[in-house]
């Protein structure tokens, strides 16, 4: 016994212990044998050699139990006895075991083994709920995806399929009246005529109309900011000079613009190109312009 | 320049450098002629792209097909297009939801007209959509959400329909939105799907279209599209105004995010027992460039 206490004078106090760990308020053991995890002269397994502890191994508690008989064979010193799976009978084992051990090593050992059982249900009950599952992400193919999809964005041009689904659903009358736009029934009604009393003979004619269409509108739309800046100069240009003109043709477009639709323009936040349709009215109206000026 | 001297589309290009001596160099390729005679330009070429580079699928939808019209008749999704149901739809995320998806959640309710936003506090999906079924839910919706940001969807068809498992990309918030308008109001929107042609994007996107009540108030002016574009299918919701009967302008209001479909399965959600209608399998299915399955 007295060996004891040299070991904890040596270990425990001056020199070196491979399991202790010592914190700003704390010193804990890691020597796995440890009852209770501090460094303490009642609590260090190599201080003392008569000790006990409860470790679980599968689920399963066995108590450990040490005596100075075997302090000479290393690989019997251990006594390792399995404790029932009932809590109350652990307990009495517990007891019947430790039989004139001291109180503390008694009292500590029946508090490790109520901790343990403690977890050991929370696990059993964890398992039975959902578990997050954690999928590994593959860096390659993330970076595949997204750039796929960036390209994707790109070739679906959103804004363009949703304004022509939108006028497809506005020339197939889905919306019945609320949209007034005379014009509109004007140019069905044409183009039902034409498309009657021309024959195939005019096919030519109506593919290199279609062509010419094709390149109108690739024309506008590439151009757009050039012709927006091209208006303004031409508004610049001619200010000072047909400025009457301008406000005639500007009151037409406003006029019409309220002819066409009930629903109010919401101002300068509905814009978001230069208008096109000036571009339409300048092809038609050059003559009347040059013969002004 | 001469022209074939070589007999064979030959052409030799003159060219003068600096010091002015002249250079003979042979190009290959068809006699440009048109750079001398530009009336007999060769017609412009179509681009290739790689929607027109299509491989083209067995399985796509003619809309005319007897059997396809015939399955839609009879498929889950008829009461739905039968008017016989309204849409009542459950949006609920997993467990524990960060900021972001808390919003993106709350901002899709208000886009969805008739839905609802419900906690998830550690409840198993199976136990949730027999409640769901029992209140009259039609579609259950299920964000999934990784490290703050949501990346997944589960779209659920409850009265036994099929459950269609998304990965949700680009995720947009309404106030990360530039020039964006004011909020969505309470009308129903219109729906706008584009480019679901295969056998199998059909279902997905009539599924999609089961989301929203059957007819939209044009009031409203508003409008959900779900546009597939090789494979990905973009969500935008816009305000649009008509300003002539061929000019039409958008706003977009709203959140945006794109979904990749990754599987399909037959029966309400189900990760073990569920039969699989079609699943994303990246060694068999990626492998060309040009093939897409929606």
């Amino acid at each position: 016994m007295h060996s004891d206490d040299v070991i904890w004078d040596t270990l425990g106090n001056r020199q070196f212990c491979s399991y202790k760990i010592t914190t700003k308020t704390q010193n804990f053991c890691r020597n796995e044998y440890n009852l209770t995890g501090l460094c303490n002269r009642s609590s260090c397994p190599l201080a003392n050699s008569q000790y006990a502890t409860v470790r679980e191994e599968k689920g399963r508690c066995y108590l450990y139990m040490k005596t100075i008989e075997r302090a000479a064979f290393p690989r019997r010193l251990w006594e390792r006895v399995l404790l029932s799976k009932n809590y109350e009978k652990a307990l009495e084992e517990i007891d019947e075991n430790l039989i004139y051990w001291p109180r503390f090593i008694r009292h500590k050992c029946k508090q490790r083994f109520t901790k343990i059982t403690q977890y050991l249900i929370r696990i059993r009950k964890l398992t039975l709920k959902r578990q997050r599952k954690l999928v590994p992400l593959r860096r390659k193919i993330e970076r595949r995806e997204k750039r796929r999809e960036e390209k994707a964005l790109i070739a679906a041009q959103l804004d363009n399929a949703i304004e022509k689904e939108l006028l497809e659903r506005l020339k197939q009358d889905t919306y019945g009246d609320i949209y007034n736009f005379p014009i509109h029934a004007f140019d069905k009604a044409l183009q039902q005529q034409e498309a009657e009393s021309e024959s195939e003979s005019d096919a030519e004619k109506e593919e290199e109309e279609d062509e010419e269409d094709m390149d109108k509108r690739e024309f506008v739309e590439a151009e757009d900011s050039d012709l927006s800046d091209f208006e303004d100069m031409d508004k610049l240009e001619t200010s000072s000079e047909e400025e009457q003109e301008e406000e005639e043709e500007v009151e037409k477009k406003a006029s019409r613009s309220k002819a066409k639709g009930k629903t109010p323009l919401k101002g300068p936040a509905r814009r978001k190109r230069p208008y096109i349709e000036i571009e339409y009215e300048k092809e038609t109206e050059p003559a009347t312009k040059t013969k002004a000026a | 320049m001469g022209d074939n001297w070589l007999g064979c589309g030959v052409q030799q290009v003159l060219i003068t450098s600096a010091k002015s001596t002249k250079m003979w160099v042979i190009t290959s390729g068809a006699p440009q002629e048109h750079l001398r005679r530009p009336k007999l330009a060769p017609p412009k070429a179509i681009p290739k792209t790689i929607e027109n580079q299509r491989v083209y699928d067995e399985t796509t939808v003619d809309l005319n097909d007897e059997e396809v019209a015939f399955d839609e008749a009879t498929d889950e999704f008829a009461p739905y297009f039968n008017r016989q149901t309204v849409p009542k739809i459950l949006i609920t995320t997993s467990d524990r939801p960060r900021g972001r998806t808390v919003r993106f959640c709350e901002q899709l309710s208000t886009v969805i007209p008739n839905s609802h936003v419900y906690y998830r506090r550690g409840l198993a999906l199976k136990r949730i959509i027999p409640q769901c079924i029992a209140r009259d839910f039609t579609d259950l919706i299920v964000i999934n959400e990784d490290r703050k940001i949501p990346n997944g969807l589960v779209l659920s068809h409850l009265p036994d329909g099929p459950t269609a498992h998304f990965r949700m990309s680009s995720v947009r918030l309404r106030k990360e939105i530039k020039r964006k308008g004011k909020e969505p109001t309470e009308h129903t929107p219109e729906v706008i799907l584009n480019n679901f042609t295969t056998r199998l994007g059909h279902p997905v996107g009539r599924m999609l279209a089961c989301l929203f009540p059957h007819s939209p108030q044009f009031i409203g002016r508003q409008v959900a599209t779900f546009h597939n574009q090789r494979d990905y299918i973009f969500f935008r919701f816009h305000r649009y105004i008509f300003k002539s009967e061929k000019k039409v302008g958008i706003q977009e209001l709203g959140p945006r995010f794109t979904l990749k479909l990754r599987s399909l399965q037959k029966g309400t959600f189900d990760s073990k027992f569920g039969e699989y209608e079609w699943i994303h399998k990246r060694r068999e299915m990626d492998t060309s460039r040009r093939k897409f399955h929606l």
